[in-house]
């Protein structure tokens, strides 16, 4: 059966680290990193990449527009 | 199997979903959060959809949305305090064949602005209105506004609004509706995927409907402000979630064609 991977980019440093994609990921891949950018936020990163199905949930309720996703069947 | 790498996903070939390039690379000044950025964008991927940014006129309010010139790449106006659907107004009829669009908070549109915002849409100005409503006065520091709700605390209504010292939150939307000039007036939100999926569609929609001429397009975003609200993004959304839908439910309020003027003259005869 064919099984879909994908993963999220986030840029970093334009990152606010509001937390609604934590939220949004139906399978929690995404945490805020315990380090801060060069605003002082703690930016969203991938956690749990495995989890991960580029739904694209997280970037559709970004409100920056930082996060690209990335998907491919495996 | 083989286990895929990180790197191997993250190709230019496997992209799915990311910025639309209708949104320049400026960082936004919006706070963490802020239902402005989703509104933003929505806005953008629209334009893009339907390719014409060429030909799009936007104005911007004043409120936290004032600098929204400096996101979406296309043409705009900066309005006075309220009179933003007068610019789009003079705008739309010199240059019909260009899509117009207001983009005004509960403040700018619902107080200020009252009358510009009523008699744009019972002219049946051919426009599109996006009306982000916080229910706040976001960008001067959490103040009452005419949408703020009964019980809601903000810093000039600490202890929350009471009817009989602020009256009641005014449901602009509601009016709007009611006039005949007015084709399409929803109240949508960005706060889930599902969400932001719809207020997508509702915008395309108020686009669109400037090409078929049929009235104005009035789309209401019930949104969060966290700064003024004093609570974090995500639990904003919750605290949306749970009294602001209950007096701004979401949903179509009018989808039709603005009157017939015949329906009106039939009065003088
Ligand atoms: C004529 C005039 N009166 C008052 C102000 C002060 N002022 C700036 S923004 C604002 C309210 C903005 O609130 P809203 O439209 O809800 O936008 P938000 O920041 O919440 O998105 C006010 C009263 C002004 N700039 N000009
Ligand atoms: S939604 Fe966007 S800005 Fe907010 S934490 Fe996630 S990536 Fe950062
Ligand atoms: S693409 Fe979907 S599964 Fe992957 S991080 Fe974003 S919300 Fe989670
Ligand atoms: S003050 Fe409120 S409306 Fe303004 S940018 Fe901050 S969160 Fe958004
Ligand atoms: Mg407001």
């Amino acid at each position: 059966m064919a099984k879909v991977r994908g993963a999220i980019e986030v840029d970093k440093e334009k990152c606010k680290g509001c937390g609604v994609c934590v939220t949004a990921c139906p399978t929690h891949v995404i945490q805020l990193a315990k380090q801060v950018n060069g605003k002082g936020y703690n930016y969203a990163h991938m956690e749990n990449p495995e989890a991960c199905i580029g739904c694209a949930n997280c970037a559709l309720v970004c409100p920056d527009s930082v996060i690209a996703v990335y998907k491919v069947k495996v | 199997m083989s286990e895929i790498q990180i790197q191997d996903i993250i190709k230019k070939e496997n992209f799915v979903y990311g910025k639309t390039k209708i949104l320049t690379d400026n960082v936004m000044h919006y706070c963490p959060g802020c239902s402005h950025g989703v509104t933003h964008k929505l806005v953008a991927e629209v334009i893009e959809e339907l390719d014409i940014q060429e030909k799009t006129i936007g104005v911007s309010p004043v409120g936290c949305s004032v600098l929204a010139y400096n996101y979406i790449d296309i043409d705009w106006q900066q309005a006075a305090h309220g009179r933003a659907p007068a610019l789009a107004t003079a705008t739309k009829r010199l240059m019909p064949d260009h899509y117009v669009f207001t983009y005004q908070g509960d403040g700018d549109l619902a107080s200020i602005g009252a009358a510009e915002i009523l008699h744009a849409c019972n002219r049946g100005e051919n426009i599109t209105v996006i009306f982000v409503n916080n229910a706040i006065y976001g960008m001067t520091g959490g103040q009452m506004a005419p949408t703020t709700l009964i019980g809601m605390p903000t810093a000039t209504s600490p202890y929350g609004r009471q009817a009989a010292l602020h009256g009641y939150p005014l449901k602009i939307t509601e009016l709007i509706a009611q006039l005949p000039g007015v084709a399409y007036v929803t109240r949508q939100s960005v706060h889930t995927p599902a969400a932001v999926r719809k207020a997508k569609k509702a915008i395309k929609k108020g686009f669109e409907n400037q090409a078929r001429k049929i009235g104005t397009s009035f789309i209401e975003i019930v949104s969060t402000c966290s700064s003024g609200w004093k609570i974090s993004p995500v639990e904003s959304n919750r605290w949306m979630e749970e009294h602001m839908f209950k007096f701004y439910p979401l949903g179509d309020l009018k989808d039709a064609e603005k009157d017939n003027e015949e329906d009106y003259r039939k009065f003088i005869e």
